[in-house]
């Protein structure tokens, strides 16, 4: 091999290399920051791994917001009409935040069993629904109907 | 009757593109003059016809022809008439409409300023920028027609989304579009000398001043879009990684990686392959982003669009120009003569590290992107990245691409040799190193490893842009003669290099050294932060023209008590949406942001607040205004504009020893 060559071989050798690094640690960057989504019903069937951050939706519940009289400490409830989840968070609400509408809260279980929110989310649109919380709600909705098939079916004898 | 006169004269432009995608590109291979001829009329009567139905559409607002589906859905007539304006372009059809204007735009600006192309080159461009056309028109008439009649009429419209209802909504799209369109010229000129087989050094300087002008379009439509997501959504930051930011943000990394490209190939006609690759590239996710914009598949503040068919439909037609694009690639690309030699050091391999660096970034952001939208998809659960990613990623992957910009401009075409640079640099690199610790110490009395690379790495920038500027100057005497010999393209660069490290600054200090506070204020109230203190003075009820708010006053002093700024931060409920909007205050200048918004009443006078003190935020929209003038001034180069014809005919050889030589 010429010594040209060899150098063009090295050049090339290490270029791969660098994109290689550069994509294990995009991959590896992209795990960590992965955040799941569970409705409220997962939440109810512990699908959710202890500890771990992840994003929860639903309708926030009528009647269910309460707030401190001297800070920005709040509390909700949202359910996917199945199951329902509580919620804390300090901090400012995006506009469209009210009782009835679809939010999403990124955030954690805390050891008291609440989840404490460090972001709540509802988008700019009042007829919009976060798609995860209108799926959640469609599953919701037709594993009660199928509950009720077959609580029907075991009553016919 | 005006809305169906803009119907069909879109209709009219689809028959108009057809004929336009087939004709010229048939004349040309056949070496048919008549047809050849068709392109240039052609092309200007798409981009009549389209202005017709653009005019017929906005008529239709200012009058506010209730009876329009679209013009009812998204305008009322207590709407100022300048946002009636807007509100054409406010939403997805309308939007495509104006899209399509200014597509038709560009390739009526290409049939004026191509006086110096080759005939048979020019109708190539023009029958390729045609059926792109006439895919979007058939798009916007099968699945997105704007001039839908509402039967019975509405009485009344219900009003443009409040967030839109901005001048940051008048000046963001139109210049997007204008970059991510613009892009479609880049595009047509490399497939057009892939369809003719003449790859060479002349079709990179035509394409050049273009892909500069998108590329500088597609620049101020992004700082557009950040300051106006800064100060409408109300929550203070510049940059969200949203998918929608990031679907314009890819096209212009892919863009930026392009210009650089297309800089080799012109002057030593190397990278020709990687050129034409990276042009079919920078369209293609141009369409992506009109694909995750217009589908609604995006979970998005943006995503106001929902309806598979829209989707189905772009996908397919990415489908079609990608797979089209890299059909004729394979085909003609074998034919490609190989470019001019350069040694391992030399500034080619300097700009090609600086595309793969970029192609690297985009690869960043597109998985950040597309990944949740493909795992949802195949029902592997609902996953999403924020923030934490990119910019654990982003830093890791320009660090290197600003330290190389620094050196590039300073080395040799061809060939460079170690000592030299280190010997031109030696200088610049330890007052740099020096000059960055030191700022940030008189600056800020502290900082952390990040601040202080971030500041060493925009003091490199400039310092390396003002000393290959000064090597340049040097080459005359006088001063008056220096600074006319340089040519405007190196002044672009050179300003476009020293934005870069402004931009640097910005992010750098912003990020670390801003400070915010969410609050419960009632009037009378203090608070201080970041030097300054708020007072929380007054609040009352005003009304607006279709609106009414809460406005709250506070005033800012500062730590020797004289009052900087009164900021007036409102909450706003329109009328017909009932949707509550947050207005904020904002004082700023060149070293510090001073921002307060209203977020919700918490019961008697009480409210909840959100106080910012951001220093250097400016700094970030002043380095990426500093970019677009740079292309601008780069675009202007009188070199694009002598004759290429009678060049060209010298230059046919693409390996021509002398083309090579002469930089």
């Amino acid at each position: 091999m010429t010594p040209t060559r060899k150098r063009r071989l090295i050049a090339v050798a290490s270029l791969v290399v660098g994109i290689g690094i550069a994509a294990a640690l995009a991959l590896s960057a992209f795990k960590e920051n992965m955040l799941y989504f569970y409705s409220p019903t997962d939440i109810a069937q512990d699908k959710v791994p202890p500890g771990a951050v992840f994003r929860v939706g639903g309708l926030v519940v009528a009647g269910s917001v309460v707030r401190s009289s001297d800070s920005l400490d709040m509390r909700f409830d949202v359910t996917d009409t199945a199951k329902t989840v509580n919620i804390r968070y300090t901090g400012i609400l995006p506009d469209l935040f009210k009782e009835g509408q679809g939010i999403v809260a990124l955030g954690r279980i805390g050891p008291d069993g609440v989840f404490q929110a460090s972001e709540v989310l509802a988008k700019h649109d009042e007829t919009y629904m976060p798609p995860e919380v209108h799926d959640s709600i469609e599953k919701a909705k037709r594993q009660s109907a199928q509950a009720k098939q077959q609580s029907a079916n075991t009553l016919t004898p | 009757m005006i809305p169906e006169l803009g119907h069909f004269a879109l209709i009219l432009a689809l028959f108009v593109a057809i004929i336009q995608a087939i004709m010229p590109i048939a004349g040309a291979a056949r070496g048919h003059l008549a047809w050849i001829g068709m392109a240039r009329p052609l092309a200007r009567a798409q981009f009549g016809l389209l202005l017709l139905s653009f005019a017929a559409l906005t008529w239709a607002f200012i009058q506010s022809d209730f009876s329009v589906a679209y013009v009812a859905n998204n305008s009322n007539s207590a709407l100022p008439w300048y946002y009636r304006v807007s509100a054409v372009w406010g939403a997805h059809e309308g939007s495509l409409v104006f899209w399509m204007l200014m597509m038709s735009g560009w390739g009526f600006a290409v049939t004026l300023f191509s006086r110096s192309l080759p005939e048979q080159f020019l109708a190539r461009v023009i029958g390729v920028m045609g059926f792109i056309s006439a895919g979007f028109l058939l798009f916007i008439l099968l699945t997105s027609n704007p001039f839908d009649r509402l039967v019975p009429a509405a009485l009344e419209g219900r009003d443009l989304n409040p967030l839109l209802q901005d001048v940051g909504l008048i000046l963001h799209p139109p210049l997007l579009y204008m970059g991510y369109v613009g892009f479609s010229v880049a595009f047509s000129f490399a497939v057009a000398a892939l369809l003719g087989g003449h790859l060479d050094a002349a079709w990179a300087r035509w394409s050049r001043p273009w892909t500069t002008v998108a590329w500088l379009f597609l620049t101020l439509g992004n700082v557009l879009g950040s300051w106006w997501a800064y100060y409408e959504l109300g929550w203070g930051g510049w940059w969200f990684w949203d998918p929608v930011e990031n679907s314009s943000f890819m096209p212009w990394l892919v863009g930026t990686a392009l210009i650089h490209s297309l800089a080799v190939t012109e002057k030593r006609a190397a990278f020709k392959s990687w050129t034409v690759l990276l042009a079919i590239l920078t369209f293609s996710l141009s369409l992506l982003g009109t694909f995750l914009v217009r589908s609604g598949v995006l979970v998005s503040v943006h995503a106001f669009a929902n309806d598979p068919a829209r989707g189905v439909f772009i996908l397919t037609f990415l489908g079609v120009v990608v797979g089209a694009s890299l059909l004729i690639y394979a085909w003609r690309a074998p034919n490609i003569k190989g470019g001019g030699r350069f040694d391992l050091l030399s500034r080619e391999t300097l700009l090609l590290l600086n595309n793969i660096i970029l192609v690297v970034a985009t690869a960043t952001v597109l998985l950040g992107t597309l990944t949740p939208l493909l795992l949802d998809a195949l029902k592997l659960g609902k996953i999403s990245v924020g923030p934490p990613y990119y910019n654990f990623m982003f830093p890791l992957v320009m660090i290197p691409l600003v330290v190389l910009m620094g050196i590039g401009p300073l080395t040799r075409w061809g060939s460079a040799s170690v000592g030299e640079l280190a010997q031109r640099l030696r200088y610049t690199i330890i007052i740099a190193v020096i000059g960055g610790v030191a700022i940030t110490w008189l600056l800020f009395g502290k900082a952390s490893v990040m601040v202080i690379i971030g500041s060493v790495l925009a003091l490199w920038v400039i310092l390396t842009s003002l000393q290959s500027l000064w090597r340049r100057l040097r080459q005359r005497d006088g001063a008056i003669a220096a600074l006319s010999a340089v040519p405007a393209a190196f002044y672009g660069m050179t300003l476009a290099h020293i934005g870069v490290g402004v931009l640097i600054i910005g992010v750098t200090y912003t990020s670390a050294f801003s400070s915010e506070k969410d609050l419960r204020m009632v009037p009378g109230q203090s608070h201080e932060l970041g030097g300054y203190s708020f007072r929380f003075a007054s609040i009352e009820k005003i009304t607006g023209p279709n609106y009414t708010a809460q406005r709250a006053q506070v005033e800012v002093t500062n730590s020797s008590g004289e009052q900087v700024a009164i900021l007036t931060p409102e909450k706003r409920i329109y009328r017909v949406q009932t949707s509550p909007m947050t207005e904020a205050a904002i004082d700023g200048g060149l070293f510090r942001d001073l921002y307060v918004a209203l977020s919700e009443p918490l019961g008697g006078d009480a409210w909840a607040v959100r106080l910012y003190h951001k220093p250097f935020l400016r700094w970030i929209w002043l380095g990426a205004l500093m970019m677009a003038f740079g292309g601008l001034l780069a675009a202007s180069d009188r070199r694009y504009r002598i004759d290429v014809k009678q060049k060209r005919t010298h230059a046919e050889p693409i390996n021509d020893p002398a083309l090579a030589a002469q930089q």
